[in-house]
C-alpha cells in the first residue's frame, strides 16, 4: 500500500510538468488552432530565467581583505554579491537562497512578453497555413530558441538548488499513518505539484469566471460562431497565447531544482507532452491536465524496480505504448470532444 | 530514354553526370590554397551527400506527394544501420546482403509502422509517428539492450567483433566492409597540378545506387500511382467518391519511403561497420524534413539539392572560427572588423544549428518551395529582365516538375 | 424498374430526428429530385446514400443489393457518382489529371500499385479523359490547375468526372447553390444534355425550384424528415401541402 503511494506520489513532479505543458498546448490549439512544436522552448526559456536570475543575484564584486591570507600567502580575495552588500548580509543571502521561487516574478513578464512577441511576430501568419506548415516553421522556431539559450548558457546542465528551507525531505508516511521511513518524499517536489495546482486552478477559474474566459470557451468550442459575434478574438487571441507561454514558463522555473536545466530540455518535454495532449484528447483542458498526472504517475511505476527487471526499459517507452494504444482503440483521447481534429 | 520524357531525362543525366563528377567538382580549389577549406570532395563527406541524397529522395515520395508529415523516419534509417551491422557480424562483411537486408527489415518495419500510423492523419498521424521514433530509440538504446537479449548494444552502438561468426568471411577478404573483395575505404588520389582529387570505393557505389533510387522516384513521381498519392494530399474526400482506397495508396508511399531510408542506412553502415541509437532520435528525423522543405518538397530534384546543401554547409560552418573570420574581413578598420566579426560569431562553428534553424523558417516562411522554386523565381527575374518585360509566363512553381 | 430503393430509413442524432421512415424508390433512367425546406434531411438522407452515415434503422438498395456499411469507395465502385454543394476537386492537379483519375479508378479499382508505369503510356485511358473534356468543352483548360478554374467550370469539371466513370447513378447535391443566373442555366443546360445523351438516372437534391421543374421528372418533397408526397412536376407544383411546407417555413 505504502509502496504503491509511493510510486503515486513519485509521478506527480513529472506528472505537473506535463500537465502544465500540456495545458499550454491545448489551450494553443483550442484557441488559435495552432501545433505549437516550440512549446516546449518556452518550458525551457522559464527554466532558464531562473538560472539567469540566480546568476544576477550572484554577480559580486571583489574586495581586498588585509588581515586574511589565501593559502600563497597573498591578501585574500573576498567575493560579496552586490545584493548581500545593499540589503545586508543576512536578507542578500536570503534572495539568494531564494532565488529559484523568485524568479517567478521575474518570469511571468519576460514569457508574457516572449509570448506576445512570437504570436505577433510568427503564429498570426500562420493561423490560416496548413498544420503541416505550423509544425514546420514552430520547429524551426525551436531550434532557434534553443541554440540561442545554447550560446549564452552553454551546453551543461546548470544547478538551480532549492531555498535551503525547501530541500530536503519529509517523511510523509508518519502523517499519513504508515510506518516512519515508509514515504520519505523530497519537499520540493511536494512544491512543485502545489505549485502546479495553484496554476492549474488558476488557468481553470480564468477560462470559468471571467468574460474574457467565456469567450474564449465559446471559442475553443465554435470559432466561427464567436466571429460573428464580432468579438475582437484576434486580441484575445494574443492574450491566450501570452497565458499559455507564462504557463509553461512557470512551469520551467519551478522544475530547475529538481533537475538541473540545460538547453534541450524543452524538446524532451515536448515530444512526451504531444503524446498527452492526444491522449488526453485534443482540445480538452480536463483530459490534458488528467493525462498528464495519469502519464507521470504510470511512467514512475514503470521505473520501480520490480518493473524494469521484468522488462528493460520500460520506464523508456511505457508512454508511447499507452498512447498508441490510446490512439488506436479510442482515437478521441480520454476526454475529447466529438469533431475535433477527428480526422 | 528508359521510358522518361525528354525534360526526365535531361535531368536524370545532370544528376548522372554531377554526382560522377562531384570529385572534381567538389574539389575546385588548390589543395594548398586559403580557399581549401571550402573543398568538399573528400570522400567522408561525398558520402554523406549522397546518402542523406537517398534518405530526403524517399522522405519526399511520402511528404511531398500526399502532405503526410511523418517525424519519425529516422527510426527506419537506424533500422537498416542495425540490420545491415548484424549482416556483417553473422555473414560476412560484403556490402551487398547487408545493404538488401537494411532494405527489406527497413520496409517489414514501416509497414507495421505505417499500418497503425496511417488509420490517422494530419497532426495525428506526425504525432504518432513521432511516438514510433521515439520508442524505436528508447528500445534501441536500452530496451534492447541487455546481457539476456542483446540486439542493439545500447550506448556503445552495434559493430563487429573478433568473435563474431562472420560464417562467410573468406580468409583473404578485407576486415572491413567491402564489394566482393573491394573495400570502400579504398581510395585512389589524383593529383594534377596543385588540386589532388579523391576516387573513393564507397561513394561510388552510394552514388550509383543513388542514381538508381533517383530514377525510380522519377517514375514513381510520373506513373498513374504517383498521381494518386497527390490526389491523397489534394482532396481525400473527392478520391473517396471517385472509387478510390486512399489508405493502401498512403501506405505503398510510406513503405516505399522507409525503404529509402532504411537503404540509406544500410549505406551508412557499409561506410563505417556501426549503429548506433541516436541514428534514430527524433532530431534526426527532423533533419531529413530540413533538408526536404529546403531543397522543394514535392520536386524531384529538391531533395537531393536539399540534403547536399545542409551537409555542404554543416562541413564549412562547422570549420570556420574566429580567425578565419578576422583574416576574412581584415580589410576593415579595426573596431569596424571585431564588430563584424562579434555579430557573426554566434552563426558560426558550432552556431551552425542556429543558422539552420533560421534559415528554415525563413523557406517556410517566405519561400515554401525552397530552393527550387528559389532557383525558378531567380530564372523567371533574369528572364523577364533580359526580354524587358515582355515576357508574361506566370513564376509559379509546377509541383512535382 | 427501381435502380435505388430506400426501405424504412430513419436515422437520429441525439435527441433530434433527422429521418423518419423515408420510403423512396427512383426509376431507373429518370431524373428525380428531392426537394424540401431547410432542415427537411435532405443532406442527411443523401449522406445515408453514399455511405457517409448508416441509418439507424431501414435498408438502402442500389440494384438489389445493399449499400449499407459500405465505404464510399466502395459505393461510388457500384456505380454511384457525386457531385458535391461546393465542387470537390483536385485544386493542385491539372485539370487533364482530374479527369485522368476518375477513369484509372474505373479500370483499375480501388487500388493498384501501378507505380512503375507511365501516365503518357496509357493511351487508352488518356484517349477517355480527353474525350470527356472535349465533351465538357474545356480540352483547352487541360493543363490549368483546377484550383484555379471558373466556379462554372470546377461544377463542370466535377460532373465530367463523375461521367467519365459511366456511372449508373448520378447523385447531385444542390448543384446550383451559390452560382449566378448565366452559370445556372449553363449547368440546367449541360444536365438536361447528359439525360438526353445517356442512360443515366439522375438524382437530384435541390432548393432551387427553377432547376428543378427544368429537369426533373419526378419529385419527392421531404418535410421534417419524411416524405410529405411523390408525384410529378405538375401535381407537385398545384399541391397544397408542399405550398403549406414552404410556407410554414417561409413564416
Amino acid at each position: 500500500m505504502d509502496a504503491i503511494l509511493l510510486q503515486i506520489l513519485n509521478g506527480l513532479d513529472k506528472g505537473s510538468a506535463y500537465a502544465l505543458i500540456a495545458l499550454g498546448l491545448t489551450l494553443i490549439f483550442g484557441t488559435l488552432g495552432v501545433v505549437n512544436f516550440a512549446h516546449g522552448a518556452l518550458f525551457m526559456i522559464g527554466a532558464f530565467c531562473a538560472v539567469t536570475l540566480q546568476k544576477i543575484f550572484n554577480l559580486s564584486y571583489e574586495v581586498i581583505d588585509e588581515t586574511q591570507t589565501d593559502f600563497l600567502g597573498n591578501p585574500l580575495k573576498v567575493k560579496t554579491p552586490y545584493v548581500e552588500s545593499w540589503f545586508g548580509p543576512e536578507l542578500g543571502a536570503t534572495i539568494i537562497d531564494w532565488s529559484v521561487p523568485l524568479a517567478i516574478l521575474f518570469a511571468i513578464p519576460i514569457m508574457l512578453m516572449v509570448g506576445y512577441v512570437m504570436e505577433r511576430g510568427l503564429i498570426k501568419h500562420f493561423y490560416k497555413r496548413p498544420h503541416a506548415d505550423q509544425i514546420l516553421v514552430t520547429f524551426g522556431l525551436a531550434i532557434v530558441l534553443q541554440e540561442i539559450i545554447k550560446y549564452f548558457f552553454g551546453a551543461n546542465p546548470i544547478q538551480t538548488p532549492p531555498p535551503a528551507a525547501l530541500s530536503g525531505s519529509v517523511d510523509l508516511g508518519v502523517a499519513l499513518g504508515f510506518d516512519p521511513n515508509a514515504i520519505i518524499y523530497p519537499i520540493w517536489r511536494l512544491v512543485y505539484f502545489l505549485f502546479a495546482v495553484v496554476i492549474i486552478g488558476g488557468v481553470f477559474s480564468f477560462l470559468q469566471f471571467t468574460t474574457f474566459g467565456m469567450v474564449v470557451r465559446a471559442g475553443m468550442a465554435d470559432r466561427e460562431t464567436v466571429g460573428l459575434l464580432g468579438i475582437n478574438i484576434d486580441r484575445r487571441f494574443t492574450i491566450m497565447f501570452g497565458i499559455a507561454a507564462a504557463v509553461a514558463g512557470l512551469a520551467g522555473v519551478m522544475y530547475g531544482p529538481l533537475n538541473p536545466p540545460n538547453y534541450h530540455m524543452g524538446m524532451d518535454f515536448l515530444v512526451l507532452s504531444f503524446v498527452v495532449v492526444v491522449v488526453g484528447g485534443m482540445g480538452s483542458l480536463p483530459g490534458a491536465v488528467l493525462a498528464g498526472f495519469l502519464l507521470g504517475i504510470l511512467e514512475s511505476f514503470a521505473s520501480t524496480t520490480w518493473a524494469t527487471t521484468t522488462i528493460p526499459g520500460i520506464n523508456q517507452i511505457i508512454i508511447y505504448l499507452v498512447a498508441i494504444i490510446v490512439l488506436l482503440t479510442r482515437p478521441r483521447g480520454l476526454m475529447g470532444r466529438k469533431g475535433v481534429m477527428e480526422e | 530514354m528508359l521510358g522518361l520524357n525528354k525534360k526526365d531525362t535531361s535531368l536524370l543525366i545532370i544528376v548522372a553526370i554531377l554526382t560522377l563528377l562531384a570529385p572534381f567538382i567538389l574539389n575546385p580549389f588548390p589543395t594548398d590554397s586559403a580557399m581549401a577549406q571550402f573543398n568538399a570532395g573528400y570522400p567522408d563527406l561525398m558520402q554523406r551527400f549522397v546518402i542523406f541524397g537517398i534518405f530526403a529522395i524517399g522522405f519526399n515520395i511520402l511528404f511531398g506527394l500526399t502532405g503526410y508529415l511523418s517525424f519519425g523516419h529516422a527510426a527506419f534509417l537506424g533500422v537498416g544501420s542495425y540490420s545491415a551491422v548484424w549482416m556483417f557480424k553473422l555473414l560476412s562483411y560484403n556490402v551487398i546482403p547487408a545493404i538488401a537486408l537494411s532494405v527489406v527489415v527497413a520496409g517489414l518495419f514501416s509497414v507495421l509502422i505505417g499500418y497503425v500510423s496511417l488509420r490517422r492523419s494530419g497532426i495525428y498521424f506526425s504525432i504518432l509517428t513521432l511516438a514510433f521514433a521515439q520508442m524505436s530509440f528508447a528500445l534501441a538504446y536500452s530496451v534492447l539492450s541487455n546481457p539476456k537479449f542483446n540486439l542493439t548494444n545500447g550506448e556503445t552502438g552495434l559493430q563487429v567483433y573478433a568473435d563474431d561468426p562472420q560464417i562467410l568471411q573468406g580468409a583473404n577478404a578485407p576486415d572491413l566492409p567491402h564489394l566482393f573483395g573491394l573495400p570502400m575505404r579504398a581510395t585512389y588520389t589524383m593529383d594534377v597540378g596543385a588540386w589532388s582529387f579523391d576516387f573513393n570505393a564507397g561513394y561510388y557505389l552510394c552514388a550509383v545506387i543513388m542514381m538508381v533510387v533517383f530514377y525510380l522516384a522519377i517514375r514513381i513521381f510520373r506513373s498513374p500511382f504517383g498521381m494518386m498519392l497527390r490526389a491523397v494530399k489534394s482532396n481525400q474526400q473527392r478520391m473517396n467518391y471517385t472509387g478510390l482506397n486512399s489508405k493502401p495508396y498512403t501506405l505503398a508511399a510510406f513503405v516505399i519511403s522507409g525503404m529509402y531510408a532504411g537503404l540509406a542506412g544500410g549505406l551508412m553502415a557499409a561506410m563505417d561497420p556501426l549503429a548506433g541509437a541516436e541514428r534514430m532520435q527524433w532530431t534526426a528525423s527532423g533533419e531529413v524534413v530540413l533538408m526536404t522543405i529546403l531543397g522543394g518538397t514535392g520536386t524531384l530534384i529538391g531533395p537531393v539539392l536539399g540534403a547536399g546543401f545542409i551537409k555542404y554547409f554543416e562541413n564549412i560552418f562547422s570549420k570556420i572560427n574566429d580567425n578565419v573570420l578576422h583574416s576574412w574581413f581584415a580589410f576593415l578598420p579595426d573596431g569596424l572588423e571585431d564588430a563584424v566579426v562579434f555579430i557573426i560569431h554566434p552563426f558560426i562553428g558550432k552556431g551552425w544549428h542556429l543558422t539552420l534553424g533560421i534559415l528554415f523558417m525563413l523557406v517556410v516562411i517566405y519561400l515554401p518551395g525552397g530552393l527550387v522554386e528559389g532557383g525558378q523565381r531567380l530564372l523567371n527575374w533574369i528572364r523577364r529582365k533580359s526580354v524587358g518585360g515582355d515576357d508574361t509566363r506566370e513564376g509559379k512553381t509546377e509541383p512535382a516538375e | 424498374m427501381a435502380i435505388l430503393k430506400v426501405k424504412d430509413v430513419s436515422k437520429r442524432f441525439g435527441g433530434l430526428k433527422a429521418l423518419t421512415d423515408v420510403n423512396l424508390s427512383v426509376e431507373e433512367n429518370s431524373v428525380h429530385a428531392i426537394i424540401g425546406p431547410n432542415g427537411a434531411g435532405k443532406s442527411t438522407l443523401l449522406n445515408c446514400l453514399v455511405g457517409k452515415l448508416i441509418p439507424d434503422t431501414g435498408s438502402v438498395l442500389f440494384d438489389n443489393q445493399s449499400v449499407l456499411g459500405r465505404e464510399p469507395y466502395q459505393i461510388n465502385q457500384m456505380g454511384i457518382s457525386r457531385v458535391f454543394q461546393t465542387p470537390e476537386i483536385f485544386g493542385e492537379l491539372t485539370v487533364m489529371e482530374n479527369m485522368l483519375i476518375p477513369i484509372f479508378a474505373m479500370r483499375d479499382g480501388a487500388f493498384r500499385m501501378h507505380a512503375y508505369e507511365t501516365i503518357a503510356n496509357e493511351k487508352e485511358v488518356v484517349e477517355q479523359a480527353e474525350a470527356m473534356l472535349e465533351e465538357m468543352n474545356m480540352a483547352d483548360k487541360r493543363h490549368m490547375h483546377s484550383a484555379s478554374l471558373s466556379r462554372g467550370d470546377k461544377r463542370r469539371l466535377e460532373i465530367g468526372m463523375c461521367l467519365s466513370q459511366k456511372p449508373r447513378l448520378l447523385l447531385l447535391d444542390e448543384p446550383t447553390a451559390g452560382m449566378a443566373r448565366a452559370d445556372t442555366n449553363n449547368t440546367i443546360d449541360l444536365l438536361k444534355q447528359i439525360k438526353d445523351e445517356r442512360d443515366i438516372t439522375i438524382a437530384i437534391i435541390e432548393h432551387d425550384m427553377h432547376v428543378v421543374f427544368s429537369l426533373a421528372e419526378r419529385i419527392t418533397v421531404l418535410a421534417q424528415g419524411t416524405p410529405l408526397v411523390e408525384d410529378t412536376p405538375e401535381n407537385i407544383r398545384g399541391n397544397p401541402k408542399v405550398r403549406e411546407a414552404y410556407l410554414g417555413e417561409a413564416a
